[in-house]
């Protein structure tokens, strides 16, 4: 499974994450940061990462070696 | 040579950035310095100069050398760095009230005259740092601080107008489409003479907030729905392409650089002094 990380010192809450996400994987906190679930259904495309502007959020990729 | 990562190239110390939530400007920035690392860029030969704006203060955060310059002006003084070391990379970073509106002169000048830099202007259709007051790029009918009833003057097509002014790379991309966006800016670095990357762009404060687009996420929902690739484009009517942002490349053609005929000018007075002096031909 990828590992999902925020910064969140650096997240401003923008929701940008949140709303692009192809899969819809990120519920929100109260105040509005995002929280990694679903996190099986993480493609790995990294569109989160790189439409950040807070460079808060990274995506580390883990290839499964059973496949 | 190590493999660069954009890390190389950010301050991190100072985030987080000063920008408002949801501003497109970072996301500008993280494809800039994931470009720099990509092309494995020297810190050393590098110079990023910036105009003044949110955006302007983007080189704050990068660990090349760095050029502050004056509103409007990033253009002229990026000219002179490059005129006095060719073999810098010159980067430009404007806003569109930078870049396009006080600085426009500079813009279509520094086309014209094929200057071997890369200028990336982040239009945000505002001028977003004095409070969001409307620029050259701010749509008709559009809402700003000092639009209030609808703004009545068309915009300039940045793209086509540089394009025009002779530049032999042009590029409009978006901080939504930020896979393609990256693209743009790695292929500008890359091409000899003057690049121009258009990147259209999110002011939640200002622009966003003012024509019913409060939140981030609002503003990349507008852009994304109103973008068209410049295939799709051609198959439009004028009526249907209005308000529409062309995204895609206008020119990529090689025309010879100013720095290189330059130099050829050099050469050729080198020769002739070397051969007892030169003589201006009449
Ligand atoms: C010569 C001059 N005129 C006006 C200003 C005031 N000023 C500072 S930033 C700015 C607008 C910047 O807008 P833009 O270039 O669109 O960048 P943004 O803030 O939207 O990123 C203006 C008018 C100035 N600093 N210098
Ligand atoms: S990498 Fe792609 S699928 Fe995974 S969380 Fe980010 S946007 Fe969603
Ligand atoms: S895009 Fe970045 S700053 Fe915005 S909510 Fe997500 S992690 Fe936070
Ligand atoms: S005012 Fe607009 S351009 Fe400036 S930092 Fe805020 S959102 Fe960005």
């Amino acid at each position: 499974m990828n590992v999902i990380s925020i910064n969140r010192n650096r997240c401003k809450r923008c929701g940008i994450c949140i709303e692009f996400c192809p899969v819809k994987l990120f519920d929100t906190e109260i105040d509005g940061t995002p929280i990694p679930q679903r996190i099986e259904k993480c493609t790995g495309c990294k569109l989160c990462e790189l439409r950040c502007p807070d460079i808060a959020i990274k995506v580390e990729v883990i290839k499964d070696e059973r496949q | 040579m190590p493999k660069m990562k954009m890390e190389d190239y950010l301050i991190e110390k100072k985030l987080p950035f000063f920008w408002c939530a949801g501003c497109g400007d970072g996301i500008v920035l993280s494809s800039i310095l994931k470009s720099f690392a990509n092309l494995g860029y020297d810190r050393k030969n590098t110079v990023v100069v910036t105009g003044i704006g949110c955006w302007g203060k983007a080189d704050d955060y990068i660990n090349t050398h760095t050029f502050h310059g004056t509103h409007g002006r990033a253009l002229a003084f990026a000219t002179g760095i490059k005129l006095a070391n060719p073999k810098l990379n010159v980067i430009v970073l404007m806003g569109d009230g930078d870049g396009a509106t006080i600085g426009g002169n500079h813009l279509i000048h520094a086309a014209r005259r094929n200057v071997d830099i890369t200028a990336i202007l982040v239009n945000n259709f505002n001028y977003g740092m004095t409070g969001g007051q409307y620029s050259g790029t701010t749509p008709e009918e559009s809402y700003t601080i000092t639009s209030r009833y609808g703004h009545i003057e068309p915009s300039f097509d940045l793209c086509n107008l540089v394009e025009a002014a002779g530049a032999p790379y042009v590029a409009r991309g978006s901080v939504y489409h930020v896979v393609q966006l990256q693209k743009f800016i790695e292929e500008g670095l890359q091409k000899k003479g003057f690049s121009f990357i258009e990147v259209i762009s999110t002011c939640p404060t200002h622009f966003g907030r003012l024509n019913g687009m409060k939140k981030a996420p609002d503003i990349m929902r507008w852009i994304k729905d109103n973008s068209v690739s410049i295939a799709a484009a051609e198959k439009l009517s004028p009526e249907e392409l209005e308000k529409k942002f062309v995204l895609g490349k206008f020119a990529d053609r090689d025309i010879p650089d100013y720095s290189t005929k330059y130099q050829a000018i050099i050469d050729k007075c080198t020769a002739k002094a070397a051969k007892g002096g030169v003589t201006i031909e009449r």
